[in-house]
């Protein structure tokens, strides 16, 4: 499958240059929820990131890993939500 | 064969979108309007990645490699999982921002924080209402 090498790594480093600005704005971020705005993003982008590498090099496993990715992400941008919020649990 | 161009199209509008969301997150002056950038181009762009991987599995398949349908149905997955848990992730840290004090730009009056204290005021009087009642 060496014919789809080429433009899925140019999305790739793409999708990288997505991932500084959002390093940018969790080092940047004046308060707390600006950065996990940042890391959710990242996430986001990360997930996307590993079905590209698995389409590009014709691995199935990196999808699965992208699956798991994200749903514990999700529980992590939920628990520190839920942990900015205050009060009770 | 046209599922090639599909695929460009697909991909060019993916990176395009993801890449606004990273711009979005750098120049917004505010919480809100990052969370804005950072969740919604994000996700827009990343269906049309994931579908375009999608197509790329079908055309496998469809040339005679068996690998193309299980890479198809498994980018479908992965797409599942990033609708359900991307918009619930950015409504919960929405919410945070809001409850734990962060104003928007510019923003003069909270009218949601008013709201829930005119709403909880008027529980406070049913509620004494009911137990003057009650005695």
């Amino acid at each position: 499958m060496m014919e789809f090498f080429d433009e899925y790594v140019i999305v790739l480093i793409a999708l990288l240059i997505s991932i500084a600005m959002a390093i940018i704005r969790v080092i940047k971020g004046p308060t707390a929820p600006d950065r996990i705005v940042g890391l959710d993003t990242i996430n986001t982008i990360v997930i996307v990131g590993m079905v590209v590498f698995g389409a590009a090099f014709n691995e199935i496993i990196y999808i699965d890993v992208a699956i798991v990715y994200a749903l514990l992400s999700f529980i992590s941008t939920l628990f520190i939500a839920k942990y900015l919020e205050g009060g009770d649990f | 064969m046209w599922f090639d161009f599909l695929i460009y199209i697909l991909l060019s509008i993916g990176v395009f979108f993801n890449i606004l969301g990273g711009f979005g997150l750098l120049r917004f002056p505010d919480v809100y309007t990052r969370l804005h950038a950072g969740t919604k181009c994000t996700t827009f762009g990343s269906i049309f990645i994931t579908g375009s991987v999608i197509i790329l599995g079908l055309k496998m398949w469809y040339l005679g490699s068996t690998n193309g349908s299980i890479l198809a149905i498994h980018t479908a997955g992965a797409l599942v999982a990033i609708l359900l848990t991307n918009p619930t992730g950015a409504h919960a840290i929405a919410r945070a921002a809001h409850k734990s004090g962060v104003k928007p730009v510019g923003a003069v009056v909270d009218s949601l924080q008013i709201n829930s204290l005119k709403h909880n005021e008027n529980k406070n009087i049913i509620k004494t209402k009911r137990m003057e009642e009650e005695k």
